[in-house]
């Protein structure tokens, strides 16, 4: 099948249900998604099919197929970091930064909904990404960092 | 075998004083070519000036030891060298650098013994003594109980000076200048004239010349980094996905693996059958291992598939099947044969005790450590060396373990330590990475990456202790009079230990450790430990004894000072006889306006307590919501002696605080059928983003010496929320989790 991950086409050779997570991992070497729980449960392999927040370890990737896959690799890079990675730079968020990658993609698809949101709005749309390290005052702390800046102030 | 494995399979008898004496293992000397691993990699004009800073023509690595399982250890490790080196940190790169006995680990000797960190006799500090003797001998490079500053401290800084001065020297003998003139800057040496020599210019020359032995450090004013924010030099990778995780890693040619073994761990596998896995796709080997399968294949999630294909008749548990029996064994452990220690007895117990009294038992729950990314290792095996690339905190046990099953030389196994997504003290253990060379010896010469699935990583965690109170006391004139604490809990060192094939001896200070070294002066104060028969594998979760043993003290206390009628803060200020102990408390008081009043449905807990070296006290406000408490705010200080790094220190006591609470809350691990009940996260919850309070963070900076901050922070968590919890809704929580008892919101 044919899956287009952050503007590049590739083909691969995979069963329709192998979850979307493993094909980008195993197949196509695009390690930001990360496998956490394996049951869409703590959020750190999240990526956007279409724009939307997806669970790409319980995703089959067949259901990707035609549509544009991005993950934390497409929305910027160290050279020329999204809005929502340079908040979290600068609020030092990352502890062992493993479910980073779920987090910010999470809140980047929020923020794009919501430049302006209100603490409760923050905490509904960030609670279902499990954080271990405890980072949630810091994550909250970016969210509000990166919604100014979204809203040009 | 080779020496190190030989030696690893001693018991070490640190409690003996018979070798006392003659340790003699000055950080400031590197003499011997054998005490710096780095040289063996050199080629000509690269140096290694002491093992922990290389210099080749690219530029400036500082080894960095101690691994990083998110705690900030490669910066703040970066940093001390850095300081005297006279480097920044955007200009030198960072590496664990190779298994050696050479970064034993100083600190973590100290703080195996049953010895409080303030006890300077003589007994202590000859047993001390011995125990680094110890740990140096076997190399026991291990990043654990809170160590990497207090150990790195001062051997780190005096790394950077030594190496500094060595470069000045080799300016020196090149320029013909006296070294004494000379100005170091930014990875320049600056002649007098004004002239720059980078370090990697001086590096050929300094190669050869002898260290210095003895260089003064610093004056702390003088400081340009230590105590100032830095930015960690992991967080632009953690932030775009760029950070490569032990798990992340590829090579040419990699296969993809995984293992499925009995669900009660360390029991055995009676009979399998593979036929049907064999056939699925991608599947290259399907491998026998002790207690279970490994599969082999193209890719992980084809693995995950193979692994669950496999019908397997699983062995009896070597544990107790239910739960019930665990409890039952604790509770049966409180016997004058089972008497472990009594690190505390003053006053006379017994007598002011024999009638009015209030008895009560507390309970802590099995925990996983549970970090988000599970473990892995990729393991190539050579002709006649093996190489292992995983994240693990203990890579000189790795080297030696993988040396005995393979019978090649502890030096021909190459560990190269990878970045950890979280550990908890899960990462202390190395059986994954023994299935995964065991995996890798079945296709020589090929990479295999072997993934554990977060449902295989909870069912073979070793776990937090299980762990059981018995308390009395009695309040006298409005104050504590007697407070008598027995705790009884399988030994985790025992457990842990052993599966290393050591042996700190018969007391094991971690069934007393968080109560029975307490800086309080109580009339009438008893602590005594219970070892109580090995029941699931333990190993050392963030904060070890403590994180169970300081629920039971000051929750207890706390019941006390109720009875008495006297006020949590006022008397345990009353009661704490060390200044850096009330300074935490009072800062505590002073930030949560303690005294002042509530609205109805609302309360305030505190909690104290010294782990590690470092005094915590904590503040939890919460409110009965009606549908449930809600924990609203947090108040911590802890006294480390120095901050390293003020942004590390104040994301380690929130993460700790958080870590505490959570657990606290929602978590445990249970038996049934011999196995463990919760498989994945949805039944392991901890906290919530929505349910995280605002947390509010002081330092202080009185304690005598420096010491750490990753797991400090969790012992007073679940006290101080159990206390707020009482002070709103007079229900006194004994168990956790609470949310056996109480629905939070």
């Amino acid at each position: 099948m044919q899956l287009n991950v952050n503007g590049t086409a590739y083909e691969v050779d995979v069963e329709p249900d192998m979850p979307l997570l493993w094909v980008l991992r195993d197949e196509l070497g695009i390690t930001g998604p990360k496998y956490g729980c394996g049951v869409a449960f703590c959020g750190a392999c999240t990526v956007w099919v279409d724009g939307m927040v997806v669970r790409s370890c319980s995703y089959p990737a067949s259901a990707a197929e035609d549509a544009q896959i991005t993950t934390i690799e497409g929305i910027g890079n160290p050279d020329a970091l999204h809005a929502v990675q340079a908040a979290w730079v600068e609020e030092q968020v990352a502890q062992c930064g493993y479910c980073q990658s779920g987090q910010i993609m999470t809140a980047a698809a929020f923020l794009q909904e919501n430049n302006n949101p209100s603490d409760t709005e923050i905490d509904d749309a960030m609670s279902a990404n499990l954080c271990r390290c405890g980072t949630y005052p810091k994550i909250r702390a970016a969210i509000k960092r990166a919604a100014t800046s979204l809203r040009g102030e | 075998m080779g020496i190190v494995s030989k030696i690893t399979r001693r018991t070490l008898l640190v409690g003996s004083m018979a070798v006392a004496g003659g340790v003699a293992f000055g950080i400031y000397a590197y003499k011997s070519p054998q005490d710096n691993p780095l040289l063996d990699d050199l080629t000509e004009g690269e140096a290694a000036l002491t093992p922990y800073v290389m210099i080749t023509a690219a530029g400036v690595t500082l080894i960095t030891p101690r691994a990083d399982k998110g705690q900030g250890a490669y910066s703040v490790q970066a940093a001390l060298i850095a300081e005297e080196l006279d480097v920044d940190l955007d200009q030198v790169s960072v590496d664990p650098g190779p298994p050696s006995a050479v970064y034993y680990n100083t600190a973590l000797a100290n703080e195996a013994l049953p010895f409080s960190p303030s006890d300077q006799s003589n007994i202590a500090n000859a047993a001390r003594a011995v125990a680094d003797a110890a740990m140096k001998f076997i190399g026991m490079q291990i990043t654990g109980g809170s160590t990497t500053v207090a150990d790195g401290f001062t051997k780190l800084r005096a790394a950077g000076a030594i190496a500094r001065e060595t470069l000045k020297a080799a300016a020196a003998q090149e320029s013909g200048h006296d070294a004494s003139q000379m100005r170091t800057e930014r990875g320049m040496v600056i002649l007098p004239n004004g002239e720059r020599i980078s370090y990697a210019r001086l590096a050929p020359t300094a190669a050869k010349m002898r260290l210095p032995e003895n260089v003064g450090l610093r004056d702390p004013s003088s400081w340009r980094l230590i105590g100032k924010s830095m930015q960690r030099v992991d967080i632009v990778a953690k932030s775009t996905g760029t950070q490569t995780y032990g798990i992340d890693l590829r090579f040419d040619d990699m296969l993809h693996a995984t293992v499925r073994r009995n669900p009660a761990n360390g029991g055995a596998m009676a009979s399998y059958d593979a036929s049907a896995a064999e056939g699925m796709r991608g599947v290259e080997k399907i491998v026998e291992l002790p207690g279970g399968v490994g599969v082999i294949a193209d890719n992980t999630w084809r693995a995950f598939q193979a692994a669950n294909a496999v019908e397997i008749e699983w062995g009896d548990p070597p544990f107790p099947a239910e739960m019930d029996a665990h409890w039952a064994t604790l509770s049966r452990s409180f016997t004058a044969e089972n008497l472990n220690s009594r690190p505390l007895d003053a006053g006379n117990v017994e007598a002011v005790l024999s009638d009015e009294t209030i008895e009560l038992e507390y309970r802590a729950p099995y925990l996983a450590h549970a970090p988000l990314e599970p473990v892995s290792a990729v393991v190539q095996v050579g002709d006649s060396r093996i190489d292992i690339w995983t994240g693990t905190q203990v890579p000189r046990f790795i080297q030696a373990n993988v040396a005995d099953l393979t019978g090649l030389k502890p030096e021909d196994i190459h560990v190269h330590v990878q970045m950890m997504g979280g550990s908890f003290g899960h990462r202390l253990e190395d059986d994954y990475v023994l299935h995964a060379v065991r995996l890798a010896m079945e296709v020589p010469g090929r990479p295999v990456k072997m993934t554990y699935s977060r449902e295989e990583d909870m069912a073979h965690d070793y776990l937090r202790q299980i762990a059981m109170a018995r308390v009395r006391g009695t309040a006298r004139n409005g104050q504590v009079h007697a407070f008598d604490l027995s705790i009884a809990m399988p030994s985790v060192s025992e457990s842990q230990m052993g599966r290393q094939g050591l042996s700190l001896g018969e007391t094991d200070p971690i069934i007393v450790t968080g109560a029975g070294d307490q800086p309080y002066s109580i009339p009438n104060y008893r602590v005594t430990g219970y070892k109580a028969p090995q029941l699931a594998p333990l190993s050392s979760w963030r904060s070890v004894g403590a994180s169970t043993n300081a629920f039971f003290h000051e929750s207890f206390l706390d019941e006390l000072i109720h009875a008495a009628g006297a006020d949590p803060l006022e008397e345990r200020l009353r009661l704490l006889n060390d200044a850096t102990a009330r300074g935490v408390l009072e800062a505590v008081g002073d930030m949560s306006n303690w005294g002042t009043p509530m609205e109805r449905g609302r309360g305030r807990g505190v909690a104290f307590a010294r782990s590690f070296g470092t005094p915590v006290a904590e503040v939890v406000e919460v409110t009965d919501t009606g549908n449930g408490i809600r924990i609203d705010k947090v108040y911590v200080a802890a006294d480390v002696g120095r901050v390293v790094d003020p942004v590390n220190f104040d994301n380690m006591m929130k993460g700790g605080v958080i870590f505490g609470l959570g657990h606290a809350m929602n978590c445990e691990i249970t038996f049934a059928n011999g196995r463990i009940e919760q498989e994945n996260f949805y039944a392991f919850e901890g906290m919530k983003l929505y349910q995280c309070p605002d947390i509010e963070v002081r330092a202080l900076e009185n304690g005598p010496a420096v010491t750490g901050i990753g797991e400090p922070p969790v012992p007073p968590a679940a006290p101080a929320l159990a206390n707020a919890i009482y002070a709103a809704t007079r229900q006194r929580l004994r168990e956790m989790p609470f949310s056996k008892f109480v629905t939070f919101v």
